[in-house]
């Protein structure tokens, strides 16, 4: 509700700005905004990546402002519900409209939606934002029924297979950039503690960026149902400092190397398991 | 004609006065079979879709079975994905939309507007028998070698492709929507129609029920929404038998126009659920407070503007395919909270300063509305695109649509016990009646809201089994309890129906002081429905019948001159839409 009051007084000095500033003092307003509320947070994530927390934000302004509408029209029914028992026999009186009024609770919610509308266009923008020059990009591939990791820069690939969860590895308080793909049916990249999902489909190629804030390991899902053995579609997140990443790249590098170099001359290495799970 | 064969035979004494000629009226089975009585019809389609609601409601109590403990071995991953795919489609597709636009319309709305049936008797009767052999092939799905449809009732290409579910069970699904599709589109066209053509005189559309209007506004939407899933099915039966590859990349199609296609049906599909029931709290909540529907007009234009909205919201279901434009979609979705708050203004000032009566329907109409106004809050998350990218495909969604799935249902109760004696002519037991809605209204919150916090927690949905380091299985455990409650409530809505039936108690023309022309007939109406109809002078011809000395509504215009029996506007000028 405080965002609420502060939006009251920013707004006379936006509408004096040119265009071009416009969206930069709405974002970094709804910046200071978001920041300067302690909200509870009512049961989520508070976002475990930099755009994971813009979203918890935004979760949490919309939970105040639901409770503070369902609130009230809750109240409002049960107020009516027991205040209006029947009592008596005498008819009540046959009214119908109140203009005024009427508007008035027309109004009052399209002055809500519009807030959560302005909102929620300021958060998108930041969570979907893709950084030009990200510290590490990897190619997630989605099958029926694991996840591949390609660290093409880097010439790592991480395959994995149904029942054995891969791990993707991220450089902690860098940009990552993901390429969201699939190499059969709709799944759903999914990590609860980053507040976010993006699906991965046939035809489409989806990109975004994590940003990680703290060196954890996270579990991940797939959600969109894809099959048999959607359940147990698993994968982990593990994010290390930079070092440690840098560390973990040249080790995979080198196990790579030792497994294939002789057959391939190529650099790009796979490690690869037995991918092979019938449909029973 | 019966007036000319009166006039004609005039003279002759009335003892010899011939019957005007009609055949002898099948009883039984062979009424059911043969008739075109949009009541007999209506009534039909209701029980069907309640039978059918009960199996899928078995499927529902055998998924929260498994679900009760982390890895059960109740079902197999096959069992369960057969399972929930078709207790989805058989909910949505073959309960709620039928028991509403099939059932309660079709028995409703010819007599609130004083129609001797529907416009296309026979086209009515066909919507039933394709409904009724839709619904069978879906179940016969069971029985194929391949199992039932198992890719989700959404059934997103290219899961749902012969390569990925082979087999008779998914095309049975196919077949079996086609044709209830059908059965839609033909049901759609006979309300409008109906509605359009058969009013009686003096029921202009501004006096006519606020149900009636919400099936008017639902079957246009049927018309606008349900073409466009029927084609898209052709489509896919297409792709899996001939090789049209209009849903898979490998031959130059695009799978994402599934999902378009399936929603532009299923946003609007949500609307065409909703409606009917808004229409029917709009009737009940008037009647047992003793008062005229607060903002009729407003009423009428809310659902118009829901109606408009609702076509062009679809892309919320696909805001992480990242290929929608979010802001039109989430601008759009967010503003049908707008007038769906208009509604729920307008129901409360009905019962402000009311007189209400709590009996069975009054109560169902109470829980829809608490039940719903968590569905509509929750449903502004959803529409916010981040939020969404979190929540999307959590037990949070799931918990979202069936808090408003649950909340049409428990409408569908109140309106069985509304409707109940004038369809047969005796009382469903009310107190029974309130032990069920109890039942009812604590069973679907105690499922609802644990899974609200496990979509918080990160639970997929259509997961057969989780792991236990997750922290889900203390609320699942919760929820299949609430489901079980549910269940329960639905037994002893059977055994009400056998002992109210068992001990009848003979209902009256108009046993709750209803104020529209179905109450004016007897219970249950005759085959034409009406042999006297009171003159129609405002939206409540039976309430001005009844009550000639009851002061008339001050006409269309608000009263500030009478600051004292207005509603208070203080209370509600300071809150929002859900």
């Amino acid at each position: 509700m405080c965002c609420m009051t502060h939006l009251s007084v920013e707004r006379p000095s936006g509408t004096r700005l040119s265009r071009h500033l416009r969206p930069a003092i709405l974002v970094s307003s709804l910046g200071l905004l978001l920041s300067a509320c302690s909200l509870p947070s009512y049961g989520g994530y508070k976002g475990a990546t930099t755009q994971g927390h813009d979203t918890h934000l935004l979760y949490a302004g919309l939970f105040t402002t639901a409770i503070v509408v369902g609130g009230i029209t809750l109240s409002l029914i049960l107020w009516s519900v027991f205040r209006y028992k029947k009592r008596s026999d005498a008819m009540p009186r046959q009214f119908q409209y109140h203009i005024p009024l009427e508007i008035t609770y027309t109004v009052i919610p399209i002055i809500i939606v519009l807030l959560v509308f302005f909102f929620t266009v300021g958060v998108e923008n930041r969570v979907d934002a893709v950084s030009s020059n990200p510290y590490v990009q990897v190619k997630v591939t989605a099958f029926q029924w694991g996840w591949n990791f390609d660290y093409p820069q880097l010439h790592v690939d991480v395959h994995g297979v149904t029942l054995q969860n891969p791990e993707m590895v991220l450089p902690t308080g860098k940009t990552a950039r993901i390429t969201l793909v699939s190499a059969d049916v709709v799944h759903g990249f999914y990590v609860r503690q980053f507040n976010f999902s993006r699906y991965a489909q046939p035809g489409v190629i989806n990109v975004f960026d994590l940003t990680v804030r703290h060196s954890a390991t996270y579990q991940g899902q797939c959600t969109q149902f894809c099959g048999l053995y959607h359940a147990e579609m698993l994968f982990r997140v593990k994010s290390v400092p930079p070092a440690q990443f840098q560390a973990w790249v040249h080790q995979q590098q080198a196990l790579g190397h030792d497994k294939v170099v002789a057959k391939q001359p190529s650099p790009i290495v796979k490690v690869r398991s037995t991918n092979s799970r019938t449909k029973i | 004609m019966t007036i000319l064969e009166e006039k004609a035979t005039a003279p002759a004494p009335a003892q010899s006065r011939p019957e005007p000629v009609h055949h002898a009226e099948p009883s039984g089975l062979v009424k059911w079979l043969t008739s075109t009585d949009h009541k007999v019809i209506g009534k039909s389609y209701m029980f069907t879709s309640l039978a059918l609601m009960i199996i899928g409601g078995a499927m529902a109590l055998l998924i929260r079975a498994q679900l009760a403990s982390p890895h059960s071995s109740l079902l197999s991953f096959q069992q369960y994905n057969e399972l929930f795919t078709m207790h989805g489609s058989i909910m949505i597709y073959l309960f709620v939309g039928p028991f509403a636009f099939g059932g309660l319309a079709n028995y409703v709305v010819p007599l609130q507007i004083g129609a001797p049936d529907m416009a296309f008797p026979r086209l009515n009767a066909l919507s039933y028998w394709l409904y009724l052999g839709g619904s069978i092939i879906m179940l016969l799905g069971f029985f194929t070698a391949s199992g039932a449809a198992d890719f989700g009732w959404v059934a997103y290409a290219p899961l749902s492709s012969a390569v990925n579910s082979p087999g008779a069970g998914p095309d049975a699904w196919i077949a079996a929507l086609i044709l209830t599709g059908f059965s839609a589109i033909f049901t759609g066209v006979n309300l409008v129609t109906t509605i359009f053509y058969l009013r009686a005189p003096g029921m202009t559309m501004f006096r006519m029920p606020i149900f009636v209007w919400n099936m008017l506004v639902t079957a246009i939407l049927i018309l606008i929404a349900f073409p466009v899933l029927t084609s898209a099915l052709v489509m896919l039966y297409a792709d899996r038998h001939f090789g049209m590859d209009i849903f898979s990349v490998k031959g130059g199609g695009v799978p994402v126009l599934w999902q378009n296609l399936f929603w532009f049906w299923g946003h609007p599909e949500v609307y065409i659920l909703a409606l009917p029931f808004f229409g029917v709290i709009t009737e009940i909540i008037p009647v047992f407070s003793k008062k005229p529907i607060f903002g009729y007009k407003g009423m009428v234009f809310a659902t118009l503007a829901i109606a408009a909205l609702s076509t062009g919201v679809w892309g919320h279901h696909m805001f992480t395919t990242g290929v929608v434009l979010l802001p039109f979609f989430s601008l759009l979705s967010l503003l049908i909270a707008v007038p769906t708050g208009i509604k729920f203004f307008n129901w409360i000032a009905t019962m402000w300063r009311g007189q209400i009566t709590f009996t069975t329907p009054m109560l169902c109409a109470i829980g829809f509305l608490i039940t719903f106004l968590i569905g509509g809050l929750t449903g502004m998350f959803l529409a916010s695109p981040p939020v969404d990218f979190q929540m999307h495909d959590t037990y949070f969604v799931v918990a979202h649509f069936h808090s408003v799935i649950f909340a049409l249902v428990i409408a569908a109760i109140g309106a069985l016990y509304f409707w109940w004696p004038k369809m047969f002519g005796w009382y469903l037991n009310d107190r029974i009646g309130k032990v069920q809605f109890w039942l009812l209204f604590v069973g679907v919150n105690a499922t609802v809201i644990p899974w609200y916090i496990l979509g918080l927690h990160g639970m997929p949905r259509r997961v057969a089994v989780y792991n236990t380091g997750m922290g889900w299985h203390a609320l699942n455990i919760a929820a299949t309890v609430g489901a079980d409650i549910t269940g329960v409530s639905f037994l002893v809505f059977l055994l009400n129906v056998y002992l109210s039936w068992d001990k009848k108690v003979p209902a009256p023309n108009n046993p709750w002081d209803g104020t529209t022309l179905e109450w004016f007939t007897s219970s249950p109406p005759p085959t034409h429905n009406f042999t006297r109809i009171p003159p129609i002078r405002s939206e409540r011809p039976v309430w001005d019948y009844n009550h000639p000395d009851a002061v008339a509504i001050p006409a269309h215009k608000s009263d500030n001159n009478d600051k004292h029996a207005s509603p208070p506007t203080g209370a509600s000028g300071d809150d929002g839409g859900d």
